[in-house]
């Protein structure tokens, strides 16, 4: 065992890249969520965008179109989820299965040609002086805008909930939309933006692990990690800092169980392998032991006949 | 009455045309555990089909079926295919030896070929490939490539064929360099190029600048790419647009001459169970181009090496070699027999770590 060949800086540096995609997925769903909607596409949302952002980035050469079209993707794809639940009120859980069912087959035949092209490479931000200071360098200031994109966002939707108005009206559509709608706010529209921008993130978290993470375009890549965004949402009890929490450690213990494994700690491999799962949820359980429950509403179907 | 025996004897005589006509053709069955543009073993075997068509083009029809998961799943593929008329599977991944063994009892007529595994019956052929001379010749040039002296390994899974292959890489790279580590990263997948990628990026972390790999997908390749300075080698396939650096040099596996060899014996019926497991002298293990990347004096002596291993002068395991407890394997001048490579279950003396059981 060899313990002092883990570079903690490296470590930390690579736990945020690994945790990126789940993050933004988490976060988009999280707002789906707070409106009332319980879309369980994320999957297929974000192996979509993945190789729609591979695509096109292949075919313009440049990786922010791509990530850009890989938004687009999801929302596109989400758009059929809004269709099928809030104006044909089909049940939302068969609803999200299906579209990622949908999804996983989709990409797959989108991406029959790109099969071991390589795509654009996205520069990391070089921030001169920053870059180059010692263990705050790497961790804070050189990786690619998407992560930091992704805590962007976080922060963005943080507030957003807390201090604005839209905000405000999303809670109350989520937490009462007979009451919303009481008070003349248009619920069904509400929604339907709510699961576009959900659409969007997932689209644009396939997108990381397709340009950035692996770089590279294979069928079922996301492995998974739709299903564990759409877990850390209800673990982080409906809150975007905790769901960055959930998404850093769960990215953390994934890298470093590998590191321990290099390492030769004498661990079975499988206990390590499934440590991520086993404390994340551990964590995200004794955290989420206060008050703070789902939205009233989630998961309801709403007509203003009703 | 008379109209619907007339009717029924024109059916009969109908499936029979069609029987008969499907007869013609010889159907040959090919079951995948990642997808053909891996890149790696799979997109391998699948050049080995297009070979069998090329071979003898209307005589024969080949059906494949990708990305088959190991386990039962696969005997449902499997069944499906015989049951579908096939004459020979080629079943090409260590798990599917079981399902193999099983749907072969159900369909004594069918031909069945499985790929790396040991289990043979009446009508299922074993074939493998030395891979493990390959792997000798790999290790000697990243023994001299590496200037860490930390050469990352990125295993599939713990079965006797990937062991053979880091025992192999670690005694030919300590033969060149004494001073030589392995580290070895389990990623429990053939093919996830996520999880391959996170393996290489973080053997990449801790000091490795040669990455050996025996999983599929060219990701670690791009991982060294990004990395800047690191040494890899293609896996089962060239991965040549990686060449000339990282990627230095590649086991290729030839699969194309067996494959037609096999289903010119089903045609002729001259089929029987066999156990085949060739090498380098063979031509079913390739060494990839060595690029310019490798001096001109490591890379001589890489082909000379190769040219030993593939006229039998030299056996990749030969004496003295200990396992890793310190205990004598083989003495002096001693080669391994057939029968303790294909269940190596040990590491060789100087590996750190436990094989996970």
């Amino acid at each position: 065992m060899d313990l002092s060949a883990i570079n903690p800086v490296l470590l930390i540096a690579s736990l945020m890249v690994a945790a990126t995609p789940l993050l933004l997925a988490a976060i988009g769903e999280l707002i789906v969520e707070k409106s009332g909607v319980l879309n369980l596409g994320v999957e297929g949302m974000m192996i979509t965008g993945a190789i729609a952002g591979f695509a096109v980035s292949v075919e313009t050469g440049s990786p922010y179109v791509g990530v850009l079209a890989a938004a687009f993707a999801g929302a596109a794809l989400s758009l059929l989820f809004a269709f099928l639940t809030q104006f044909a009120l089909a049940n939302q859980v068969a609803s999200g299965l299906a579209l990622t069912l949908f999804g996983l087959g989709l990409s797959a035949l989108m991406g029959q040609g790109y099969v071991g092209v390589r795509p654009p490479e996205m520069a990391r931000l070089d921030m001169p002086v920053l870059s180059d200071l010692p263990v705050v360098g790497p961790i804070l200031f050189s990786h690619d805008p998407i992560l930091y994109f992704g805590i962007a966002l976080t922060a963005g939707v943080w507030a957003f909930l807390k201090f604005t108005r839209g905000g405000l009206i999303l809670r109350a559509v989520g937490e009462n939309h007979d009451a919303a709608h009481a008070l003349g706010y248009n619920v069904m529209r509400v929604r339907v933006l709510a699961i576009l921008f959900g659409g969007a993130c997932a689209g644009v978290g396939g997108a990381y692990i397709s340009l950035i993470r692996v770089p590279q375009w294979t069928e079922g890549m996301t492995a998974g990690i739709g299903w564990i965004a759409l877990a850390l949402v209800v673990f982080a009890s409906w809150k975007p800092w905790r769901a960055l929490l959930g998404a850093y450690l769960f990215g953390g213990i994934n890298v470093l169980q590998l590191n321990l494994q290099a390492a030769g700690v004498a661990i079975p491999v499988e206990y390590l392998a499934m440590s991520p799962y086993l404390i994340t949820i551990l964590v995200l359980v004794i955290m989420s032991a206060d008050k703070s429950g789902a939205p009233a509403s989630l998961g309801r179907s709403f007509h203003a006949s009703q | 009455m008379k109209l619907t025996k007339l009717l029924t004897s024109a059916a009969v005589a109908l499936g029979l045309a069609t029987t008969a006509m499907a007869e013609d053709k010889t159907k040959v069955g090919f079951v995948y555990v990642g997808p053909v543009g891996d890149g790696g073993w799979t997109y391998e075997h699948n050049k080995g089909r297009l070979a069998v068509e090329e071979a003898f083009g209307d005589k024969v029809e080949t059906v494949f079926v990708e990305s088959v998961p190991e386990g039962p799943d696969s005997e449902r593929v499997m069944t499906q295919m015989a049951l579908n008329g096939a004459d020979l599977i080629f079943t090409t991944s260590f798990g599917y030896m079981d399902p193999t063994i099983n749907v072969a009892k159900k369909f004594p007529n069918v031909k069945f070929e499985h790929a790396t595994g040991y289990k043979q019956a009446e009508n299922v052929s074993v074939y493998s490939a030395r891979f493990y001379e390959g792997r000798a010749v790999q290790g000697h040039i990243a023994g001299k490539m590496t200037k860490s002296n930390i050469i990352g390994y990125i295993g599939s899974y713990p079965i006797p064929e990937v062991i053979r292959g880091i025992n192999s890489a670690f005694i030919h790279a300590k033969k060149v360099n004494p001073d030589v580590q392995f580290k070895i990263v389990w990623a429990y997948t053939w093919f996830d190029p996520a999880k391959e990628a996170d393996a290489a990026k973080v053997l990449i972390e801790q000091g490795a600048d040669v990455i050996l790999q025996h999983t599929d997908s060219t990701a670690p390749q791009a991982a060294a790419q990004a990395a800047g300075n690191v040494v890899t080698f293609g896996q089962a396939s060239d991965m040549g647009e990686y060449a000339p650096f990282p990627r230095v040099s590649s086991i290729i596996d030839d699969w194309g001459p067996y494959y037609v060899a096999r289903t010119k014996a089903v045609m002729d019926g001259t089929w029987t169970s066999v156990n085949t497991w060739d090498g380098i002298g063979a031509g079913m293990v390739g060494i990839g181009e060595i690029s310019d990347a490798v001096p001109a004096d490591v890379k001589a002596e890489a082909l000379a090496l190769k040219d030993a291993l593939a006229d039998g002068s030299y056996h990749a395991f030969t004496g003295p070699i200990n396992k890793q407890d310190g205990s004598a394997w083989l003495a002096e001048g001693e080669t391994a027999d057939d029968g303790t490579l294909a269940g190596m279950n040990f590491y060789v003396e100087g590996i750190t770590g436990d094989i996970p059981q």
